[in-house]
């Protein structure tokens, strides 16, 4: 759904103005191109102190719009229809645009992981109000996914899931709804999305890996425990994908995701397919870009990235240990949990064979005890695999994810690097002619020179900017990336504490009562 | 009672003598009384001292030590096993071998890994296992000792000659490890043993007491049997939850030194709470070894010896019947009826004095056997109980005040999930 557009021509010399600026935001939710209607973009250059981030539905970074922060602009073209993706001219129909959000300095406090757009806005909103609403995690959306349901028979089926979404936020038709979709679904907006922002330095949240083997035993029909839990598996797991997607606020913004919540009919995504034609493009890309890697030999003039990346990667390390271990723990739990089923099993037999009454009612007693201990192991290894090791695994891919972003940049520079080496061969090309002074006839040759060295000087502007645009993008996205770990982690690991104390408090009630029938015994 | 959750190897303080426990009549009787005051654990041998506190005649002094090993334990209970005099009692099972095998193993394996380990990992691992290691150490130590008190405490027993040698002669009693030829044949001996032990049990018994005992002890044998495997197995799958607590706490813990975010601290916490939890499963499942799959365990293997004792019993039945037979036979025929008549008598005598004290004796194991269940299943629910409530609240003491406790509800009885449940409101709001 990416737009193509033609870059705007640069040097226009326009100065930027607000009201250009303005206009490109505007632009920004209905994903319209803003060279229909302003002339020139404003150039990053020149609004030093603005954040801006770019985020185009584009492989055009220079789309200048503005992030979230602005928030009121962005509640202004909410209004906007969403459905129709093509471009739409600017929503003139906004109040004057002399929504001046005051100077871009006072607007720069990054607000990072503003998410609120909770309510259809007033333009004039006090400063401090967009602030508190930034600054309170109003998130007002809510994804669920349930209900999976098996369409069709055969290796044709496939499992449908019911994504419910409940929101006050305007950008959406309705504040409830729910659409039905599979899989493969999930797999098309994520390749959407990480068309578009991945290498503008957006993280962009991984979704659930595909199994052959977990799909081909629900297509086949096996009703067994291994089978629901795999739906089960994959159920939560692409419940928490939306909900990351959600939270990411560029990427709420983003039509195709409002498209994939919404609209109940959605184009097959056929390109997930591993065997399509798509798929296999991509695996090449991926190698080839894994050599690219090692090729890349780049200049980081900047340490903040490189202890970025060093720090990441740590944190890659740490997680896949910890990892191993939780799974590990959930393994041997559900062990546990099968041999005191069993050895309650034992001692309900061993209390029958006791002759003994009070002993023999004991020990029955002792095997209902186990049996019940049995059950909340079962429950305490679901809760440690549900809420640990599903959120570690989560993470790692997500680092995976921000590791490509990186990458990114360093493509970004790889192609600035490039254009400036380029260039600089068509100077010395144009030099070497003005040397030559030759007839006039080469005089269209010079004059070929003199455009490509203008396109490439262009060229290299571009890349520059480019650079410095996902350098910006991504500092803050790891910014962000990193209070959303803080979070999530503290909020799991505080579940699963709790989930503990559950399964001691309930461990507490059944040997309490138990103690009175073994001292009973006579 | 326990104290509190130090390091590992004390949890079996007090609770580990309680495999004496396990046997409730052995009150300590001034005129035998018999433990192992030490133990020594050389390369592939334990050396126990046994320590002898008498006021019987038949012995020397009063007190005095000597140095024993497992193989002479055996051959003590084999001696038992071998008198005829002692066919009517239950002889008190023989104490397993000590096997120290797999710990070896795995500290061997824990040494061979050090490098690929950090450095409080290994300390970590190190301990746990050396606490295994001083575990079965104890365990081993306390099931001879049992033997030698139930010995002790057996009327009959105790003033076994053997057993005064073995309690006094501090020399080596020279007994040596059964050699191959001789552990084949105890190995035909059983084969016959127990084929005999199928056709005696064919022989149906007139009295309905013993009818009775048989068949539940058949019974209860093999259930025993299978409820100390499957115990085992739950103890052993609830300790390598334990251990990969331990894991996930020392990953924890890297990951907190290493962050760079305002979680490190969260996380630091959290690996001490998993460290503790880990010391507390640990605790539990050792506990429950203790109480219960011992348990289990050791009445399987008296299980065994009583149904010896109704084999041995059956056996002299089965003799006096035929001797019964040969004697009318011999009647009938007028020849050899002196020899006979004799042979009947002793077979008569033998089987009365058997079904006499066998009656007893197995009345005794009932008592005992209830006794020992009772003790042992109370203990077990007052641990697991302990554990979860005071053992969970013991280590969160220390913990709290490291997470500033900003709501300081005064609570009377902080021996609680109370405090856990503070704990998790702290780091909730610890943001």
């Amino acid at each position: 759904m990416a737009a193509e557009r033609e870059p705007p021509p640069l040097g226009d010399g326009k100065p930027t103005d607000f009201e250009d600026l303005e206009d490109g935001e505007d632009l920004f939710t209905s994903t319209v191109s803003t060279l229909e209607s302003s002339p020139s973009s404003p150039e990053p250059a020149s609004l030093p102190a603005e954040d801006i981030s770019a985020n185009s539905n584009g492989p055009k970074p220079t789309e200048v719009v503005l992030d979230d922060d602005r928030e009121d602009l962005f509640a202004a073209t909410e209004e906007v229809s969403l459905d129709s993706p093509e471009r739409e001219p600017i929503l003139s129909s906004e109040p004057s645009p002399a929504v001046t959000p005051v100077t871009p300095t006072t607007l720069i406090a990054p607000r990072i992981e503003s998410k609120s757009m909770s309510a259809p806005v007033i333009f004039d909103r006090s400063r401090e109000e967009i602030e508190e609403e930034a600054n309170g995690d109003i998130f007002d959306i809510e994804i669920g996914v349930s209900d999976p349901e098996k369409v069709g028979d055969g290796m044709n089926a496939y499992m449908a899931y019911r994504v419910t979404t409940k929101t006050s936020l305007s950008m959406f038709s309705k504040s409830e709804f729910s659409v039905k979709r599979r899989f493969s679904d999930f797999l098309g907006l994520h390749s959407k999305l990480a068309s578009k922002y991945l290498h503008v330095g957006y993280i962009v949240p991984p979704a659930p890996e595909k199994s052959i083997v977990g799909m081909t035993k629900v297509k086949v029909g096996k009703e067994d425990s291994s089978s629901t839990e795999f739906v089960e598996k994959r159920r939560a797991a692409l419940e928490r994908y939306l909900q990351r997607t959600v939270k990411h606020p560029t990427l709420l913004q983003d039509p195709d995701l409002r498209q994939f919540l919404e609209s109940s009919e959605l184009p097959r995504a056929v390109n997930t397919q591993a065997l399509s034609g798509a798929g296999i493009l991509r695996m090449v890309n991926k190698a080839a870009d894994a050599v690219n890697k090692m090729t890349i030999k780049m200049n980081e003039s900047d340490a903040w990235f490189e202890e970025k990346q060093q720090q990441f990667e740590n944190l890659d390390q740490q997680l896949r240990k910890l990892h191993v271990s939780v799974e590990a723990l959930v393994c041997h739990r559900k062990e546990l949990s099968a041999n005191t089923a069993a050895f309650a099993k034992s001692a309900a037999m061993l209390g029958n064979s006791e002759d003994h009454t009070a002993l023999s009612r004991a020990l029955s007693q002792l095997a209902e005890v186990e049996e019940k201990i049995d059950q909340l192991h079962q429950e305490q290894a679901f809760a440690d695999f549900y809420m640990f090791s599903e959120l570690l695994s989560d993470y790692i891919r997500l680092i995976a994810a921000v590791k490509g972003v990186f990458d990114h940049r360093m493509k970004c520079w790889q192609k600035w690097e490039d254009a400036q080496i380029t260039l600089l061969k068509k100077r010395e090309a144009e030099a070497k002619m003005m040397v030559a002074n030759k007839p006039d006839k080469i005089q269209q040759a010079k004059n070929e020179i003199r455009e490509e060295i203008e396109e490439w000087e262009a060229k290299v502007q571009q890349g520059e900017r480019d650079f410095e645009q996902i350098s910006k993008t991504i500092r803050k996205e790891v910014g962000r990336f990193e209070k959303e770990r803080v979070k999530d982690f503290k909020t799991v690991i505080i579940k699963y504490l709790e989930s503990l104390v559950q399964t001691q408090q309930q461990l507490i009630k059944y040997w309490e009562a138990f103690l009175p029938e073994a001292k009973a015994i006579a | 009672m326990m104290e509190g959750l130090d390091d590992g190897p004390d949890f079996l303080s007090e609770e580990d003598r309680g495999l004496k426990a396990i046997n409730v009549d052995l009150q300590s009787d001034a005129a035998l009384q018999v433990d192992i005051s030490d133990a020594l654990s050389e390369r592939d041998k334990v050396k126990f001292t046994v320590h002898t506190k008498s006021s019987l005649p038949n012995f020397k002094q009063n007190e005095f030590s000597v140095v024993r090993q497992h193989e002479e334990f055996i051959w003590l209970h084999d001696s038992f096993v071998e008198n005829e005099d002692y066919a009517g009692y239950i002889i008190p099972p023989a104490p397993p071998r000590p096997d120290f095998d797999a710990s070896r193993e795995k500290l061997q394996k824990l040494g061979e890994g050090e490098g690929s380990m950090t450095k409080e990992e290994f300390t970590k691992m190190k301990q746990e296992l050396e606490a295994e290691y001083l575990a079965i150490f104890k365990k081993t130590v306390a099931m001879h000792e049992v033997f030698l008190c139930r010995v002790a405490a057996h009327p009959i027993l105790r003033r076994d000659l053997n057993f005064h040698v073995f309690l006094e002669y501090n020399q080596d009693l020279s007994v040596r490890g059964k050699n191959k030829k001789e552990k084949l044949e105890d190995f035909f001996k059983n084969m016959v043993k127990s084929a005999d032990g199928v056709i005696v049990s064919g022989v149906k018994d007139v009295d309905d007491f013993f009818e009775h005992e048989r068949t539940f002890l058949l019974e209860y044998h093999n259930r025993v049997k299978d409820a100390s495997a499957k115990s085992d197995r739950m103890t052993r799958s609830h300790k390598s939850a334990a251990d990969d607590y331990n894991r996930i706490g020392s990953s924890l813990y890297a990951l907190g030194t290493q962050d760079s975010t305002d979680i490190c601290k969260f996380f630091l916490k959290v690996s001490e709470l998993f460290d503790k939890t880990r010391k507390i499963e640990a605790r539990v499942s050792a506990d429950e070894d203790l109480k219960l799959s011992d348990l289990l365990k050791y009445y399987l293997r008296e299980s065994q010896a009583a149904k010896d004792l109704l084999y041995r019993r059956s056996r002299s039945l089965v003799d006096y019947e035929n001797a019964n037979k040969a004697l009318d036979k011999a009647r009938a025929k007028n020849k050899d009826v002196l020899q006979a008549e004799t042979s009947q008598q002793l077979c008569c005598q033998k089987f009365e004095k058997i079904s006499e004290s066998a009656k007893q004796e197995l009345i005794d194991f009932k008592t005992r056997r209830v006794a020992a269940f009772r003790k042992n299943l109370v203990e077990l629910a007052e641990l697991e109980l302990k554990h979860a409530k005071r053992g969970w609240a013991q280590w969160l003491m220390p913990l709290i005040p490291a997470l500033e406790v900003r709501s300081s509800r005064p609570q009377a009885n902080m021996g609680n999930l109370q405090l856990l449940q503070n704990c998790l409101a702290v780091l909730n709001g610890d943001t």
